[in-house]
């Protein structure tokens, strides 16, 4: 049971990411598929956040091992385990992670908002974002071009 | 088990079933509408959850990108696409449903192998970033080791994230058009009038604001940083463009003067690193930002006790500064360009 516990949380993350993934895939709608591709993207950082976690860690803020919040921290975890794993008394989940994740969100919407700006220019050129469609009309007008010449 | 994390864990477990759900309802459903604002509850619920991960910076981020900018943005392209549904019945689900349950079934059979959830010494937690959690403080002055690693440690890596989120704003706007030089402009919503709307704006804008500015400068020692203030300012002025129409705020603040300053921000950030250079250290190496004579005149009491970090205070300080500029300008920039787009499409509509 605990070892269903302890690898659940990964497990979990790799449902919604390869929901994502089955968004891109499934559906020929560009809209779509941008939301599809958000989802994968949102789940990786879920992912590196999960890998980060420390059981009974706090937010990687330094604060004194003195202060009513890092005694009160200390309290519900065992000693030897704060002396072992903690920093100054205290324990604190991994940053790096954190600071992966936190710039790759703001990154994330800039380009989601590129591939958007693509489609709506798709959507202007071919009057549709199905991208079966575009493909169809693609096709004829390469046809009529052949049959021209 | 250590008392006292079971019930975080079955709360955490909870909302990542609610991840399942939610994404589940986004592939689900055939409306575009439905799966933009099931993409926007997704990323409130995910929200949640980094709090409870103790990762406050990176769910303050999430809050305002997520949840609201990449809300804004993909409305934005549904109005301008008019994709109210997709088209296609269940006769493409198979293969990508395979292609989904095989990849997952690998990456799930990889993950089984990894070390436990929470684990303290899992080689990912027990290097390099306890390294960081050690030394951060005392080599950088700032008590957030999340910022410190952000600005100082890996700043050159910040400035490339930094210089995409500037690409990616120029390509939007180059993609859609500068916004004021496309025809027939903006007074699309000037002309309605929403007492109650613009009067709660008007209270709001300021408090926001100026919020902004609280995580910019508390960055140090609080979950914040330039990329959540920047995020927030620019939600400052999207609800005053919302609220009295894209052309007031476009009079008050020129796209071109927005363009500008996610330039200059960039601008200010490499120039920073250059300056330590100049200075005698590497590139982006705070330590030598400031010359050592000009450093000496400071008074030791303007930093607090035991600090004597000016260069890496003024470099985070300045280089968060510049991530503010671009990130804000950029978000202004790409709702411009979205919106304006929306402005003179549905007018040549109308027409």
């Amino acid at each position: 049971m605990t070892w269903v516990l302890s690898h659940l949380n990964y497990v979990a993350v790799i449902v919604v990411m390869m929901t994502g993934l089955f968004i891109v895939f499934s559906t020929s709608n560009l809209i779509k598929r941008m939301i599809g591709l958000a989802v994968f993207q949102t789940a990786t950082g879920l992912f590196f956040i999960s890998l980060a976690k420390v059981s009974g860690g706090t937010a990687a803020i330094r604060i004194g091992a003195d202060g009513p919040a890092a005694k009160a921290l200390a309290q519900q975890l065992d000693p030897d385990y704060v002396a072992q794993h903690g920093v100054d008394g205290v324990v604190y989940s991994n940053p790096l992670p954190h600071v992966l994740i936190l710039t790759a969100i703001v990154v994330g919407v800039a380009t989601l908002a590129v591939g958007l700006a693509i489609a709506v220019r798709i959507r202007e050129s071919y009057a549709t974002i199905e991208s079966d469609e575009i493909a169809a009309q693609d096709r004829a007008g390469a046809r009529e071009a052949g049959s021209a010449s | 088990m250590i008392a006292g994390l079971d019930l975080n864990l079955a709360m955490e477990l909870v909302l990542l079933g609610m991840l399942v759900v939610l994404a589940g309802a986004i592939a689900y459903t055939r409306k575009l509408l439905a799966a933009v604002v099931l993409m926007g509850v997704y990323s409130l619920v995910s929200t949640v959850w980094l709090v409870l991960m103790d990762a406050p910076d990176v769910a303050f981020t999430e809050a305002v990108v997520g949840a609201g900018v990449s809300t804004i943005v993909l409305l934005g392209a549904m109005l301008l696409a008019r994709g109210e549904s997709e088209k296609h019945g269940q006769a493409r689900m198979i293969a990508p449903a395979l292609l989904a349950v095989g990849v997952g079934g690998v990456l799930v059979y990889a993950a089984l192998g990894l070390p436990d959830f929470g684990n303290p010494s899992s080689p990912a937690n027990a290097y390099v970033g306890r390294a960081y959690l050690e030394q951060a403080t005392s080599h950088t002055g700032a008590a957030n080791v999340v910022t410190a690693v952000l600005a100082s440690y890996r700043g050159f890596d910040t400035l490339g994230e930094t210089a995409v989120i500037f690409a990616a704003g120029v390509g939007v706007a180059l993609l859609l058009g500068f916004v004021e030089r496309s025809p027939g402009r903006l007074s699309a919503s000037a002309e309605e009038h929403h007492v109650v709307l613009r009067v709660t704006a008007k209270l709001l804008i300021p408090v926001i604001a100026l919020y902004a500015f609280y995580v910019q400068f508390h960055g140090e020692i609080s979950p914040g940083g330039g990329f959540q203030a920047g995020v927030i300012l620019a939600v400052a002025v999207i609800l005053h463009a919302l609220a009295f129409g894209l052309g007031e705020t476009m009079k008050a603040l020129p796209a071109g003067l927005v363009r500008g300053c996610a330039a200059l921000g960039v601008l200010v950030y490499a120039g920073l690193g250059v300056v330590s250079i100049a200075n005698g250290g590497g590139f982006l190496d705070y330590d030598h930002l400031l010359p050592r004579d000009i450093e000496a005149q400071i008074p030791a009491w303007l930093l607090g006790p035991g600090n004597h970090h000016w260069g890496q205070f003024a470099g985070i300080f300045g280089i968060e500064l510049g991530v503010l500029l671009t990130v804000a300008a950029t978000m202004v920039t790409l709702f411009y360009s979205f919106a304006g787009r929306a402005a003179s499409t549905v007018r040549g509509v109308r027409r």
